[in-house]
């Protein structure tokens, strides 16, 4: 093939070894600095697998459970570390079996690496046993992929695999290859890709853009930031928080963003979207300069675009140019690096402070605090919330865990609730909404940051999707804290139903397992928790844990998620009951 | 912007790898639109593949499709062009009766008159054939489907710009 990748570094030729493509492949993974993957063997990759047992005392595998739980595991991975996860499966149903973490990934810009076994080349296209197009199969879903048939063509492809997962606007990439080129011997070395001559990773940030965005900035009276996981994954953590301080902007984010800053920070003025906070929400529809940054404007933080933010200019500063007027229409395009395009900005702003919009936020609050937020932290009533068991944990981890979420109410109430001290602290699946994400993410997590607490916030639906990765936990030994939000209900499908299907509970009601004899059955400790007074005690017990522990807690079974904005609404419609 | 929907002829420089094909009609596909035809060869650069692609849409849609193929790792530049924009042709391949050449003697006036040319005449059939604009084919299938055709095939739309593209400067910059 024709990578046309661009080796700056050629007089620097190492030298060669004479290796078998399986060979290859894992010392590719060691070049790349991989010491952990996550995968699941079978006939097609079996070299790789023979190679990954020889080179163990370096490269450790992590058998799953199932393939979807090696990706999610390789994005908890890479989502906390900032690193290229990495997954590797068989051909045929073992790949296939990845797809719905590739999405994910794809969604979420995610680097991840897979890498598919795939029957011998001349068997191609014969159905032979296993084999299915997984190149076909996933390019919907994949930033890049390429199937090898020579081995020849191992270092090449993997250092522009990893190239392309890990630059510009990161993503997923799948690698198969066949099994006459695992076997294949041919002559190995290999060299870094630092390019691609048809791939621009990110865009130059032009000169007359900033000044544009920072006139714009300068006279805005009611400006909003709203930032995404642009700023974390360009690690524009540091100068996103002078931009917002010394612009004096009240800021607010989407899930994805969620953590860049602490959520303490007084110019931190929550989530905007459908379960976001109310005063972002109603105040979207009232700034005047509406400043986005590594976002996207997906439909979940806009509602009806037709009524989104219709009054401000918008700023967009963005890596991925295919993202400007995807959504919304922009006034200012600044492309480029947030890391870069930030601290460009910097000296072209004033230094501002804008305490009557600030105050418009603490009005705003007050009235969510009152309607939502205080039922949901301090009940009256006798069942728990799942607010209640967020507040524990915070005061328990005092901010400086990792949360993991599946996807549903909890994961809405754990975005909403969590304190964050530190960056790349939330883990979700955001765009995708992957139900099933959470259990194998934490264990992905937990093992890129083996001093971090990892607590991991599943519903009763999610959790059983991917249950069977309590396996990996204990034979790995994952110290990941399980939390499970028991209320018996596919709990968000449920609220629609009964907020827009007049209360026709069609299939969201779930008749559970007895969760702890389950995790008893994986030798974690387990606790069930029924009642408020032993919460406290019970979660405390669980993160002074220094094992894996799993936490049951039933919450009230038919409780909503407020705010909320319905579907095809306005931001500004956002409902409060 | 434009919100009615015309005609746009998309150009895509591309690197000549498997799979590039797939990777851009999913790009039509996942947005249920409906591409009127699409042509795929070498370009003037060597290594590098160019697809002519026609699609009836706005301007606003097919600026946004032109960012998501442009997106693609291996998509050198894509552009968008209207018809006045835009040099284009197509050919198509016309098999008919050899009889129909010495009973009906208009059909030697209809290929005279259409500029189209007799590739090959056997005893059995003759082949016409005809490069031109859509509406020009179009005219030529309607005049001769009345003696019957055999076999009839139509290209894709091929197409250059009045405007250079710069694709040899694009992959200069890119190289340095």
């Amino acid at each position: 093939m024709e990578t046309k990748t661009i080796q700056k570094t050629k007089e620097t030729l190492q030298k060669t070894e004479h290796l078998t493509g399986s060979e290859a492949i894992v010392r590719c993974l060691l070049a790349e600095g991989v010491n952990v993957l996550y995968g699941y063997p079978g006939g097609a990759i079996m070299p790789v697998y023979d190679e990954l047992y020889k080179y163990q005392d370096k490269i450790h595998h992590v058998l799953t459970r199932h393939e979807q739980g090696a990706t999610h595991a390789a994005q908890g991975y890479a989502r906390i570390s900032g690193e290229v996860g990495v997954a590797i499966a068989t051909s045929g149903p073992g790949a296939t079996n990845l797809i719905t973490g590739i999405a994910d990934a794809q969604i979420d810009s995610t680097p991840m690496v897979c890498i598919t076994g795939q029957v011998a080349s001349h068997l191609l296209g014969s159905d032979a046993f296993q084999e299915t197009d997984i190149v076909g199969i996933s390019t919907p879903v994949t930033k890049w992929n390429h199937q090898i048939t020579k081995a020849s063509e191992i270092p090449e492809v993997m250092a522009k695999a990893f190239y392309i997962a890990r630059s510009g606007r990161p993503g997923p990439v799948l690698i198969d290859i066949t099994k006459d080129a695992q076997f294949e011997e041919f002559d190995f070395a290999y060299e870094k890709c630092t390019a691609v001559r048809s791939y621009k990773a990110v865009p130059e940030t032009d000169e007359d853009s900033l000044k544009a965005a920072a006139k714009l900035i300068n006279s805005a009276k009611k400006p909003l930031v709203v930032w995404g996981q642009g700023v974390i994954l360009g690690e524009a953590e540091q100068e996103f928080k002078n931009f917002i301080e010394k612009a004096g902007i009240p800021s607010t984010w989407t899930i994805m963003g969620a953590s860049a800053i602490p959520t303490e920070h007084p110019l931190n003025v929550g989530m905007v979207g459908m379960h976001g906070n109310y005063a972002p929400n109603i105040l979207t529809n009232e700034c005047d300069v509406l400043i986005a940054i590594g976002m996207r404007f997906d439909d979940r933080v806009t509602g009806n675009l037709a009524t989104y933010a219709k009054q401000a200019k918008v700023i967009h500063f963005e890596i991925d140019p295919a993202e400007i007027d995807k959504n919304v229409k922009t006034d200012v395009a600044v492309l480029g690096d947030a890391k870069t395009s930030l601290a460009a900005i910097l000296s072209l702003i004033n230094k501002n402070e804008h305490p009557i919009r600030r105050r418009a936020f603490d009005d705003l609050y007050a009235i969510e605090y009152e309607k939502v937020i205080k039922n949901d932290l301090h009940p009256t009533k006798e069942g728990l919330t799942m607010g209640e068991v967020l507040k524990e944990i915070n005061i328990q981890s005092k901010g400086e865990a990792a949360i993991v979420s599946d996807v549903g109410q909890h994961q809405m109430i754990a975005c909403r609730y969590a304190n964050f001290n530190q960056t790349k602290s939330n883990i979700t699946s955001g765009g995708l909404g992957t139900m099933g994400f959470g259990l194998p993410a934490a264990i992905g997590a937990k093992m890129a940051a083996p001093e971090r607490e990892v607590v991991c916030v599943c519903g009763d639906g999610g959790y059983q999707m991917t249950i069977q990765e309590l396996g990996t936990i204990f034979q790995q030994r994952a110290a990941v804290k399980i939390v499970v939000l028991n209320n018996d209900f596919l709990g968000m499908v449920r609220q629609w139903q009964q907020l827009f299907f007049d209360k026709r509970y069609a299939s969201t009601e779930m008749t559970n397992p007895d969760f702890v004899a389950i995790a008893k059955g994986y030798h974690l400790n387990a606790r069930r928790v029924t009642k408020r007074e032993e919460l406290a005690e019970a979660v405390a017990e669980m993160m002074q844990s220094k094992e894996a522990y799993f936490l049951e807690v039933c919450v009230e079974k038919e409780d909503n998620v407020f705010p909320m904005i319905p579907t095809g609404a306005s931001v500004s419609d956002i409902r409060l009951s | 912007m434009e919100t009615t929907s015309k005609l746009f002829t998309i150009s895509v420089y591309t690197e000549n790898n498997i799979g590039l094909l797939n990777r851009i009609s999913a790009i039509f596909q996942r947005r249920h639109i409906n591409i009127e035809s699409m042509n795929i060869s070498v370009s003037e650069i060597e290594g590098v593949s160019r697809f002519t692609i026609v699609v009836m849409m706005t301007e606003e849609k097919v600026k946004k499709i032109i960012g998501q193929i442009e997106k693609q790792v291996e998509v050198i530049k894509a552009y968008y062009h209207t018809e006045e924009e835009i040099i284009y042709q197509e050919s198509c391949i016309f098999k008919m009766k050899s009889d129909l050449l010495f009973d009906e003697r208009q059909i030697q006036n209809i290929i005279k008159d259409s500029n189209a040319r007799i590739v090959t005449v056997n005893k059995q059939f003759f082949v016409i054939e005809k490069s031109g604009r859509k509406e020009e084919i179009e005219l030529l299938y309607r005049e001769l489907s009345v003696f019957g055709i055999m076999q009839f095939t139509r290209s894709g739309r091929i197409a250059v710009s009045k405007e250079e593209m710069k694709i040899s400067s694009i992959l200069k910059a890119i190289n340095h």
